[in-house]
């Protein structure tokens, strides 16, 4: 192992006077190496604490841009990285805490074609994501390779945290078999996050990481790990090896496994429903609008975005969830126009319309492709 | 009664409690007396097929009633059940 230099020693010295962690599991640290996928929320605090702790090689996984919405809870990046990518951002946050670190880039979507390859090459490898596909593949990819997962998600003000695939323990896939179909569980673009709540779950991954990698304490392995802010309440549940889960032994297409269309890069696409209703581009709708096109139009978003922007002519507010349950407030004798942020919770809706006998049109791209394409004056969330 | 913890991405289905009391001796009589009082809950648990959706997880306090005897796991009145779904942040 390459021994400490001088200035690494006097770095690191609140961790060598830790006889936990020591000269011995400091030097451990520095010829060691982390994989992290994703640096977003989860991902920004583990990369600084890593970085910092000495983790001696750090690769990060990310083809996604800063954007002037990340950076309520993606602390890693700045406002003068806005639009730059990601990886890019967060490397030079990470030269500047801590020079001694090697950090490996890949600027490329983590796939089935590369995981096996990129992640190969790590001790540990950290789930920053923010999508089912990926966190399937990053899930398999550990189990073929025999490397631990350590994993953390979030939504609203609650997360998860584990540790996968260590010592002979139950993986992601012992947790949960089969992912949500889209559209039936929202996602933190729709629902929110609080932006400390990343910071409190992959500081926890950053720990399991450090444990993991020093061989000390007890790991999340065969636990898994509840947090709720709104509470302040961390509830430990126990995770088993599931006897029935399938062998998994090579890479498969993960966006066809979680039912979502092929991505292209771009962060506004929404996998919609299928439905048997109609769909109209925002260009259609506001077309039609200026030639007098008079439909009952449907807003349903929460009332928080409501508050945010909306359409002076949106006739009714429903949460897209409420849909269902009042139906008796829609007119049976117009056109409805139903709307929401991007398209996808209006396409459930327009499903369910449809299905109740209404003469319905999803707008798709919602109110941010509006202002995108029509309306450059309102604003985006 | 017992208590079934719901988590926040299916609380916009029980009128935003957090914990609901419910009858029921057995994890799927609890359930299915959750599912009866919020009726827009239930396709978020169960399949058309009745089945437990298998991206969301039940916990009998700290463990998961899949090991336990799923919807026939016995409940006590001072029980907890604790719904779990699958979350992926971001994008999802």
């Amino acid at each position: 192992m390459i021994p400490l230099t001088n200035d690494e020693i006097a770095r690191y010295s609140r961790h060598l006077i830790l006889g936990e962690v020591g000269i011995e599991g400091q030097t451990r640290l520095k010829n060691s190496s982390v994989l992290c996928v994703g640096t977003g929320g989860l991902g920004s605090p583990l990369l600084l604490y890593l970085a910092a702790a000495g983790v001696g090689r750090i690769g990060i996984v990310d083809f996604d841009v800063v954007d002037a919405s990340n950076l309520q809870r993606q602390i890693i990046h700045g406002t003068s990285g806005v639009g730059r990518p990601k990886v890019l951002s967060a490397r030079d946050r990470l030269a500047d805490l801590n020079p001694h670190v090697r950090v490996e880039l890949f600027e490329e979507p983590f796939t089935s074609d590369n995981a096996l390859r990129i992640a190969a090459d790590y001790d540990v490898v950290v789930d920053g994501t923010d999508n089912f596909p990926t966190r399937y593949l990053v899930n398999d990819a550990c189990v073929i390779l025999g490397k631990p997962n350590v994993y953390g998600s979030i939504f609203k003000f609650e997360g998860q945290a584990s540790v996968f695939n260590y010592q002979g323990g139950p993986n992601y896939r012992d947790l949960y078999a089969e992912p949500p179909p889209p559209g039936l569980v929202p996602s933190c673009a729709e629902g929110g996050v609080l932006g400390v709540l990343p910071g409190i779950i992959g500081t926890i991954q950053a720990t399991e990481t450090l444990k993991i990698l020093l061989g000390m304490g007890t790991t999340l392995s065969g636990r898994l790990l509840l947090f709720d802010a709104l509470a302040m309440s961390f509830r430990e549940l126990k995770l088993r090896r599931d006897p029935s889960a399938p062998t998994i032994d090579k890479l498969i297409d993960y966006d066809q496994f979680c039912g979502v269309p092929k991505r292209s890069g771009s962060r506004e696409e929404h996998p919609g429903a299928a439905g048997p209703f109609r769909r109209m581009s925002v260009r259609e709708v506001a077309d039609k609008r200026a030639s007098g096109w008079r439909p009952f139009v449907l807003d349903v978003r929460g009332g928080a975005e409501a508050a945010i922007v909306k359409f002076d002519w949106a006739e009714l507010l429903i949460p897209h969830t409420e849909v269902a349950g009042r139906l008796a407030e829609l007119p049976r004798d117009r056109e409805i126009l139903v709307h929401c942020k991007l398209g996808g919770r209006s396409a459930q809706a327009a499903q369910v319309l449809a299905g109740a006998g209404f003469d319905v049109v999803n707008m798709e791209g919602g109110i941010v492709a509006w202002a995108k394409e029509i309306d450059a004056g309102m604003p985006i969330y | 009664m017992p208590v079934i913890q719901i988590p926040s991405a299916l609380r916009s289905f029980t009128g935003n409690q957090s914990r609901v009391e419910v009858q029921g001796t057995t994890a799927g009589e609890a359930l299915t007396a959750l599912a009866t009082a919020h009726p827009t809950l239930r396709k978020h648990l169960y399949t058309d097929e009745g089945q437990l959706r298998s991206f969301v997880n039940v916990y009998k306090n700290d463990e998961d009633i899949r090991f336990l005897g799923r919807d026939a796991t016995p409940l006590d009145s001072g029980d907890t059940l604790v719904i779990v779904p699958s979350i992926a942040g971001g994008r999802a």
